[in-house]
């Protein structure tokens, strides 16, 4: 099925992508410009910007794979993408943008005045920034390869290198506009493909799949153990991990106060909601039409490779490239909100003290490097798990760090440095214990199966535990101060409160 | 007694837009500078808007948490069927998705009366 349309597409989007970043160019000049976008996006475009940034190869690819190979329990990963919004409106939106924090460090010092806290947040960022890019790298991998028959490595190197340039000259405005246009791109090239397959699918006379109980939930269809722990620590994992993804929390800084966050987020929880709606379609038709590609490494090409197996002629042709072209906008938008974000906390917390370094600019620009080069030779050298279920592993790590420092320094005055410390290392220390050893040696069977493929339901509670039981043995009146002027600061409308700088 | 009378004055606080002004910043002022009072109005702010976000919190715990638990506990809704569609395809798959944005809107509307409730009490004080 090798085509020249997908390529042409897919070198569109690379050449937009470019085209949009070195416009940019032309505005950013100061680092804040590349750091934030200095506060000066618009509530609609930065909507659109966080829905492009989020829908990564997990949400555009990875899905549609799992559901195909699984069936209906993985439709808890695209509901728990979106509701982690929900709970990061509830609980973190507008306290964190009156902390005035613009990454998960600042946060950290802001709350508790703590340089410690704050190291071990960079470092955490660093880590979850490298683990999500992973599979945006790898994804981009396989795209490239199912599509033309190219090395695996191709794939990595073209978005390493798009997004490297990109990042390191444009920073983070010029990805803004580039973001808000990969997202619609990104919903045209899934939701076009999806509703003329529907449609092909009824002329067919809607054949359905019942085989094994791939249609019930919690069967285990495919050889999946403990479905009911499984789905549980989903749930808890991209429900609680959203918000303590450091691409996620940038955003927030650039809009102008809380009220404008929350509604921010509202309008972003309409896109996800909208774009969630066909993925599934993808996986669901896929294992009518393409049923070979089940439960193999290249379930992950179903969204890819169905459109031409279906239609045949220049409307399979046309379609595969317009999928193309969605799928590397995913792992360029993605990638370039995690390299700006990793960069930016290398640029600022850990390549601080280089002072031979020079300017700002930079120091983030030698951060961008560092950044996405790392990730890049993971992927090279990493064993592939199923692209959705490596994301949702830096989801289960957020969820174990960032969630419980976020939730519990927001809402809860008692938190101490010592124990956002403590609970940071247990908690992160446990989810990254597991990671490592699925993408060392796994993927395991039985218990460790089930408790290291999806670590989220016990090492978050455990987290919090840590957080909460060693705070309440260390707090003293120093402390309760710094809580009481942080509370004003986090919970005080903009009206109120003393104008800062 | 040749003196007039002396017109009474009614002795009131000046409407003026400075006295009003300087008012409003002394009760500010406990907000922003943390003392006794200011805590105590911010953590009754903290706490009406923990209480909000822990309602919504467990609603969505009990309607999504229990989804799979009424599965374990229902074996034949697992196969049942509306439309010829499975009833875990529509609800995870489309159902709910408006939920989820009707719950948020719902919160931020709370949240923000929350907030304005607060400023008016402060501007009041």
């Amino acid at each position: 099925m090798t085509s020249w349309w997908p390529v042409l597409a897919i070198v569109a989007v690379v050449g937009a992508t470019f085209a949009i970043g070195l416009f940019g160019v032309r505005v950013s000049r100061t680092t804040s410009d590349f750091l934030v976008a200095s506060r000066s996006v618009s509530p609609t475009l930065n909507a659109s910007a966080i829905g492009g940034e989020y829908l990564s190869a997990a949400s555009f690819l990875g899905i549609a794979g799992l559901v195909l190979s699984y069936g209906v329990d993985m439709l808890w990963f695209p509901v728990g993408y979106t509701v982690g919004y929900l709970v990061l409106l509830i609980l973190v939106a507008a306290p964190l943008r009156r902390s005035g924090a613009y990454t998960l460090p600042d946060f950290a010092e802001m709350r508790l005045r703590s340089r410690r806290v704050r190291s071990a947040s960079s470092v955490l960022v660093v880590l979850i920034g490298w683990l999500y890019l992973l599979p945006q790298l790898q994804g981009a991998g396989i795209t490239l390869r199912a599509l033309t028959g190219a090395p695996v490595w191709l794939g990595a190197v073209v978005v390493a290198v798009v997004v490297g340039i990109t990042v390191a000259t444009g920073g983070m405005r010029s990805i803004t506009v580039v973001q808000a246009f990969q997202y619609w791109l990104k919903l045209f090239a899934i939701a076009l493909p999806a509703v003329l397959l529907v449609a092909a699918w009824y002329r067919d006379g809607t054949p359905v799949f019942t085989e094994g109980g791939w249609g019930d939930p919690l069967s285990g269809y495919g050889e999946r153990e403990y479905p009911l722990y499984t789905t549980y620590s989903i749930v808890l994992a991209t429900f609680l991990g959203t918000m303590g993804l450091p691409h996620v929390l940038v955003r927030f800084y650039t809009n102008p106060d809380g009220r404008a966050a929350r509604r921010t987020v509202l309008a972003v929880l309409a896109l996800l909601s909208v774009f969630y709606l066909f993925p599934p379609v993808f996986g669901a038709l896929g294992r009518i039409y393409t049923p070979e590609l089940a439960g193999t490494d290249a379930a992950d090409t179903v969204v890819l490779v169905l459109p031409s197996v279906v239609f045949d002629g220049w409307l399979g042709d046309a379609l595969s490239a317009l999928v193309a072209a969605g799928a590397f906008a995913a792992f360029l938008s993605t990638a370039s909100g995690l390299c700006v974000s990793v960069a930016g906390v290398l640029s600022q917390d850990l390549l601080r003290h280089e002072g031979r370094l020079g300017d700002g600019v930079r120091r983030f620009r030698l951060g961008t490097a560092i950044a996405i080069a790392v990730p890049f030779a993971l992927a090279l050298v990493a064993g592939r798990a199923n692209l959705a279920q490596t994301v949702t592993l830096a989801f289960a790590v957020a969820a174990s760090t960032f969630c419980p420092l976020l939730v519990l320094g927001i809402w809860w005055p008692r938190l101490t440095e010592k124990g956002a410390l403590a609970g940071l290392l247990v908690g992160g220390g446990a989810a990254l214990a597991a990671v490592v050893a699925v993408l060392a040696a796994g993927p395991f069977t039985g218990v460790a199966g089930a408790l290291l493929g999806q670590p989220a339901a016990w090492t978050v509670p455990l987290a919090f535990a840590t957080c909460v039981v060693v705070s309440l043995r260390t707090g003293d009146r120093s402390q309760r101060l710094v809580s009481d002027a942080a509370m004003a600061r986090l919970h005080g409308p903009e009206e109120i409160q003393a104008r800062r700088a | 007694m040749d003196e007039k009378p002396q017109r009474r004055v009614a002795v009131t606080h000046p409407r003026t837009a400075a006295a009003r002004s300087a008012a409003k910043r002394g009760v500010r002022r406990d907000v922003n500078d943390g003392t006794a009072l200011g805590v105590t109005m911010i953590r009754s702010l903290r706490r009406a808007q923990l209480r909000l976000a822990l309602i919504v919190g467990s609603g969505l715990l009990v309607a999504l948490g229990g989804i799979p638990l009424l599965f374990l506990l229902d074996p034949p809704l697992r196969e049942a069927r509306v439309g010829g569609l499975a009833v875990g395809w529509i609800l995870l798959g489309v159902v709910v998705f408006p939920l989820i944005w009707l719950t948020a809107w719902w919160y931020v509307r709370a949240a923000e009366r929350n907030e304005s409730q607060f400023v008016d009490l402060v501007e009041r004080s």
